[in-house]
Parts: C-alpha cells; structure tokens; sequence
C-alpha cells in the first residue's frame, strides 16, 4: 500500500460527503483512477450512504398534518410566550 | 408543510415510538411558528427547523426518558462492511454493489440499526446521511463545532456497519466471522 491509500482512505468520509476543498477532491480523484482496491472502498461506502438515506424515510401521518395545522391555528403568536430556538 | 414527513422520519429515528414522534413533531411547528421572529431572513430554514427540533427532543423527550447517560461507542475498524461484505458482488456475476446491499437489507433492519446508535452520534448520522446536511450546517444545529461533528460521523458511521453486518449474520447472508469477503485495501 502505497501513502496515496492511506491519504485517500482517510479522507473518505469527506471525500464522500462533499467537504473536500477542489484541490483534495482532485488528488483523491486522480488515485482512485489508477487504484481498483480503494475505487471499490470508496464505490462500497457510497453505497451504504444511499441504502441508509433510502431505506430510512417515512410519511408523516395525514392525522399528524391535521394535528399540526389546528394546532398551529389555535395558536396565536401575540399571546404565546416567545420561543428561542437558539437557546 | 412540505419537510413534514422528513422530521417526522428524523423525530420516529430519535424517539423510536410514532406516538412520540408525531408529539415532537407538533412541538417543533409550534415552537418554529412562536419563534419566528427569531428566524433571520436568507438562513437556511430546513436547518433551522431540524435544530428546533433536536433542541426539543433533547429538551423534553430525552429528559422525560431518563435513559441512562450514553456515553460512547466500541471502537469499529474503518471499512468495517466492506472487509465483509464488499466481495459479495464480485461472486454473483452481473450485480453491483448496490443492486446486492438494497436487496440484503430490509427497511426494519436499516431502521433499527440507526436507532441503537447512541443519541449523539444517531442525530449526527440522521443529518449526514439521510438528510443530507453539511458539516458546517450539523455544527449550527447540533450546536458543536465541526471536528466533533466528524468524530461522531465517523464512529456513528462505523457503529451502523456493524450492526448491519449482525444482521447479515443473523440470516445467514454471510459465513463465518473469520473470513473477510474482501481484501482490505488498507493494511
């Protein structure tokens, strides 16, 4: 294994995520070109993304849309006590 | 309320009960909608949503539980799934790696392997990958700065695998724990 693996392997995650500078995104490129066994890492992690991203999602209930919308219509924000999502 | 059914699917992950789930779902939209003068025109307002939402879950759900403090995870190696798994493709001809993993594991499976991942690193997990967040905005929701965003990925990531990789093992879908189905490519 030569450094450029190791280099490559670690950046993985940031590779696969879109958080490489182009400069990096370029170098890792560049190997995976010339390097069958971390092209199928890197092919393999990207593919546990999209099984996890796939087989994770739900449909918010219709009686939940309508519990929200009489909620959110019995509710009158002059009179409710201010919320601070940032605190 | 178009991003309804993505917070509902993050709230089901986070609270593991739909009952739950829709509480803290029409918590968040009375919390957004009380505190949106807080909302600053030009943000990002799906972000915005899912930190009202985690600070919620957090604030109540989590406190009402009492679960036991849960404070880290086992070390996993890197690639820990592909050592296991990433051969299989190669032995059924024709197939990608894609095709083999959508048809290995089911929606139960992949949903509960998400959900035994500890509150930390299952919020940052949910964000990254099934919501598709960026570093920088899980920092802004989560409220931590981005190095520990990435630990968390980095290790909620490898924690999924190998529950994943039980599950495999469970059915029979894969062979014994000695033999790795592909060569690492790392040493």
């Amino acid at each position: 294994m030569t450094g450029n693996c190791n280099d490559a392997l670690r950046e993985l995650y940031e590779f696969l995520d879109g958080e490489l500078t182009d400069e990096r995104k370029t170098l890792i490129k560049d190997h995976l070109a010339g390097c069958n066994p971390c092209l199928e890492a890197f092919d393999f992690e990207a593919e546990v993304r999209i099984l996890v991203s796939t087989k994770c999602r739900e449909e918010a209930p219709d009686a939940l849309r309508q519990r929200v919308i009489d909620a959110l219509r019995d509710c009158d924000p002059a009179t409710e006590p201010a919320a601070e999502p940032d605190a | 309320m178009p991003l309804m059914s993505s917070l509902y699917s993050a709230a089901l992950r986070m609270t593991r009960n739909p009952s739950d789930a829709e509480d803290l779902v029409q918590e968040t939209y009375l919390r957004a909608y009380r505190g949106f003068g807080g909302f600053e025109q030009g943000t990002n307002l799906k972000a915005w949503l899912y930190r009202i939402l985690t600070n919620t879950y957090i604030n109540i759900y989590r406190a009402k539980k009492r679960r036991p403090e849960e404070t880290d995870l086992d070390d996993v190696e890197d690639l820990f799934l592909y050592h296991r798994l990433g051969g299989l493709e190669a032995a059924t001809l024709g197939r990608s790696a894609e095709d083999e993993l959508m048809d290995y594991f089911t929606e139960a499976e992949v949903k509960d392997a998400i959900e035994a991942l500890p509150d930390t690193f299952r919020m940052a997990v949910l964000l990254a990958d099934v919501e598709g967040f960026s570093y920088k905005e899980i920092a802004e929701i989560l409220d931590i700065p981005i190095g520990t965003v990435m630990s968390r990925l980095h290790r909620g990531r490898k924690a999924l695998q190998k529950r994943l990789y039980e599950f495999a093992l469970d059915r029979g879908l894969v062979g014994t724990r000695s033999a790795p189905a592909a060569a690492p490519p790392s040493a």
